[in-house]
């Protein structure tokens, strides 16, 4: 989440790395801008200077009379025809490098991106999520569909020129394909409360072939915990840890990794070993606040339904159970 | 500029009674202005603080010198207090309120009284802000996106929006009044086209406040309402659209832009003319080119929402009509700049000012045509390259023009002269030390780094301890003349009716003017700046 060692990133310094087929094309653009923007910068600033010295109060420089209105009128015109003729070739320029940047391409993947507050939930095709970090291989036109859980947050990738937001209530969408293997920032741009400067990610583009092993290794975990959130409830764990039945039993969601209070006053960290304990000898750690009453599932359960049932608890994070327990409301 | 120390006139405004009463109830527009500038003062500097404190946490990458709640809050009370307390009202609330009478021949403004509710209007709103920020603050940005203010922030939203909502009906009311007094209370003899520039600029963003604020008025009360009965009208839970907050917000808010520069624009002509010795070059079109800038400032909101999910189109059409409202403002440039031509150039401090002004308002406008440029904007958007575009408008241009006016006008307003010197140095620190703090900004948004952003990734180190440390150069251009034009009221050399040999019917009348402004009406027969 929050990226302190700066070291690993390509793209320090005052200008941006290009790492993306849109970048060149929008510094091409920038590029023709720049000069542009100078030359009238130092026309301005030439003349006014100019002028500031010939035509000081001191200076015995004759003056001449003053131009006509009409004659004034006209040079304007110049100035004015001149720059709007300018200004319209930007325009057209401009819009063309930003339809490119959003109309849909003929995609290789699409990522499914949701912000919330303050993190990036990032979904490939197979079913891999990630947060914060978001792997992709290089030379590959990449699509993000974007979707906000709470407020308004964008989605901005400096390397490759990119930024859309993340609205909720609806899709947005952007496309990029990045050409340099390296990793890169990943920032929010719109303001979005009180950690939005820390709701900072990365972007790695790694090689095809990386990414594929990438993708094989963390698909398989992904799938173990699809299996394993069917398992949930064909067990009937959810019916205590999720439905609002009389029994009052904690919640899982992004318990994984949490210090937890226990009912003798100690706690303890919920690693993987202490949610298998739970599962198989409940009575042994009981949470602060909580009857003991969860069976055992100790010989109830093949190994490998514990292990998908762990990595679906693994995989929970705050606030996924919300919208089922609290009757689609969040 | 005479030998001969002026003696000040018998009767002026300034004569006693000098009671807390006679201030407090004064119906006359120039005792108003003054009510204005001590108010907006207060303001500059609490939003001045805010700044100070943003830059000082800016000097290291993480968050450390403040919280990030508290940087948050600070980053809302300067955009708030400086966009709605400072800078919208600045010129028009003080100089407009003290001069447009004056320029146009008026004994006072058209409705004398609702010119003092408005000041009440525009106190109780700060009041609000005031109890908003005792209260523990609002950390929304100035902004207020939805459904951020509306649902999620656990700040004090509704009092802080209900002092922008209030201050609004100030701001209506004063333009409601320099519309009316401009049209209906012009000398004999002066038509439309022989009105200065500073008219022109006061009256077109009259036209604006009166036009674009009851809009901001409404979203306002939307939030507030949306907020404290969960109304549905942003939230997308409840099937509103937080977008149509946008729509709505920047409806308003760029045209508030042009709110705060168009003043600006004519107290720059003014100054030029005067201290060149010329007619402005192409006067009729320095008018029409306010004008066109009204009509396009209304159709250009959409450029802040190229990114936010508007479609394509709207994009393309938003682009097109900023690059639009780029011309009239580079017709403007041009007229200034020629107008320096053949001229007697003097330099006094409000003409440093000026051409400060003109420096500053040109690498703003042109940085202006790099965000009208859709493909472009995409990656500059909501970085530091957006704050420091708008910075050079707002602040370089504006509040440069403010001062430099206020200097202008200073013995007019007074009847002393202001120390020239002082004023030079304060000129020349505001102009260096404005670059030193936002030009870096320009290049901290290319490279990348968001606006809003409490901490930061090490790389931008560089270029923030530079802009903070411009910022120490910049506030003393700003603070220097927070002491000499207190100073001057004492001690300042007595001024003449008119030091600057300027025309126009301000410099007519008495400095400081009577409390009727001027013993005979007069009558204007010939053109604005009738220099030679």
């Amino acid at each position: 989440m929050n990226s302190q060692d700066a070291a690993r990133f390509q793209d320090m310094g005052i200008l941006p790395t290009q790492a993306s087929s849109g970048a060149a094309q929008v510094d091409l653009l920038a590029l023709a801008m720049l000069i542009f923007c100078a030359l009238v910068l130092l026309a301005v600033f030439g003349l006014v200077l100019w002028f500031s010295w010939r035509y000081r109060a001191g200076s015995s420089v004759k003056r001449k009379p003053l131009s006509s209105e009409r004659k004034q009128t006209a040079m304007e015109m110049i100035w004015a025809g001149g720059l709007f003729i300018v200004f319209m070739g930007f325009f057209y320029w401009g819009v063309d490098v930003y339809v490119q940047m959003y109309q849909q391409p003929d995609e290789d993947l699409t990522i499914e991106v949701v912000g919330k507050q303050w993190m990036w939930k990032l979904e490939h095709p197979n079913g891999a999520r990630e947060i914060d970090t978001l792997h992709v291989p290089v030379n590959r036109k990449v699509r993000l569909n974007i979707n906000s859980q709470d407020v308004i947050h964008s989605f901005y990738v400096p390397a490759f020129r990119i930024k859309k937001d993340a609205v909720p209530g609806m899709t947005t969408s952007i496309w990029f394909e990045p050409t340099e293997i390296g990793t890169y920032h990943l920032f929010c741009a719109e303001y979005c409360g009180t950690n939005h400067s820390h709701m900072r990610g990365q972007v790695i583009v790694m090689s095809q072939q990386d990414y594929s092993d990438w993708l094989t290794a963390n698909g398989h975990e992904q799938t173990a915990a699809l299996d394993g959130a069917q398992l949930f409830r064909t067990y009937g764990c959810s019916g205590c840890h999720i439905g609002s039945s009389v029994v009052d039993a904690p919640v899982l969601a992004g318990i994984y990794g949490r210090v937890v209070p226990l009912a003798d006053g100690t706690t303890i960290i919920a690693d993987e070993a202490y949610i298998r304990d739970s599962i198989l000898h409940p009575h042994k750690d009981i949470v602060a606040g909580y009857k003991p009453v969860m069976p055992s599932f100790e010989g109830r359960m093949s190994e490998a339904d514990l292990q998908k049932i762990i990595a679906y608890i693994r995989s929970l994070e705050p606030g996924d159970w919300q919208l089922e327990r609290h009757g689609g409301n969040p | 500029m005479s030998a001969v120390v002026p003696t000040p006139p018998a009767s002026h405004y300034l004569n006693p009674p000098w009671g807390l009463k006679s201030w407090l109830l004064t119906t006359d527009h120039k005792r108003i202005a003054w009510l204005y500038v001590i108010s907006l003062s207060g303001f500059f500097f609490l939003g001045g603080i805010a700044a100070l404190l943003i830059r000082l946490e800016l000097l290291s990458p993480p968050t450390d010198f403040l919280t990030e709640d508290f940087y948050n809050k600070m980053f809302s009370l300067h955009g708030i207090v400086m966009v709605w307390f400072f800078l919208i009202p600045s010129i028009p609330a003080t100089m407009g309120n003290f001069l447009v009478p004056l320029m146009v021949g008026a004994r006072d403004m058209a409705f004398p009284r609702l010119n003092l509710l408005s000041w009440y209007i525009y106190t109780i709103g700060g009041l609000l802000l005031i109890a908003s920020v005792v209260l523990g603050g609002v950390d929304t940005g100035w902004t207020f996106y939805t459904p951020f203010s509306s649902q999620y922030s656990n700040s004090f939203v509704v009092p802080a929006a209900m002092g922008v909502f209030v201050v609004g009906f100030s701001t209506i009311l004063t333009g409601l009044n320099i519309v009316t007094t401009t049209h209906e209370m012009r000398a004999p003899g002066l038509t439309w086209f022989r009105l200065p520039m500073f008219v022109w600029g006061n009256y077109s963003v009259s036209l604006l406040m009166v036009l674009a604020t009851p809009v901001l008025t409404a979203v306002l009360l939307l939030i507030a309402l949306e907020r404290m009965l969960d109304l549905g009208i942003f939230n997308p839970a409840l099937g509103g659209d937080p977008i149509l907050f946008q729509h709505l917000f920047w409806f308003y808010s760029h045209p508030a832009v042009y709110m705060m520069i168009l003043p600006a624009m004519g107290v720059v002509s003014e100054i030029i003319a005067c201290f060149t010795r010329r007619p402005l070059f192409a006067y009729k079109s320095m008018a029409l080119s306010i004008l066109a800038i009204v009509l396009f400032g209304f159709l250009a909101w959409g450029h802040h929402m190229f990114v936010s999910g508007q479609s394509i189109h709207a994009g393309a059409v938003f682009s097109l009509f900023t690059f639009m409202v780029a011309v009239p403002s580079a017709i403007k440039v041009f007229n200034w700049v020629m107008s320096l031509k053949e001229g007697y150039i003097q330099f006094t401090a409000p003409m440093l000012y000026a051409l400060s002004f003109l420096g500053l308002f040109t690498i703003g406008g042109l940085t202006g045509v790099v965000t009208a440029t859709i493909g472009l904007d995409v990656h500059v958007h909501d970085t530091y390259f957006v704050i420091a575009h708008f910075h050079y408008i707002m602040v370089g241009a504006s509040v440069t023009a403010y001062l430099g006016g206020l200097h202008f006008w200073w013995p007019k307003m007074t009847g002393r002269m202001y120390p020239e010197r002082w004023a030079i140095v304060a000129a020349v620190a505001l102009f260096i030390g404005f670059n030193l703090t936002f030009f870096p900004q320009f290049l901290l948004g290319i490279a990348g780094m968001p606006r809003r952003y409490a901490s930061y990734p090490e790389e931008f180190q560089f270029l923030n301890v530079m802009s903070s440390l411009g910022a120490g150069v910049l506030a003393i251009g700003y603070l220097l003349p927070l002491v000499y034009l207190p100073w001057s009221l004492v001690r300042g050399k007595r001024a003449p009716s008119n030091p600057w040999r300027a025309t126009g019917l301000e410099w007519q009348t008495t400095s400081p003017p009577p409390v009727h402004n001027f013993k005979v009406t007069p009558v204007v027969t010939g053109p604005a700046y009738d220099y030679r």
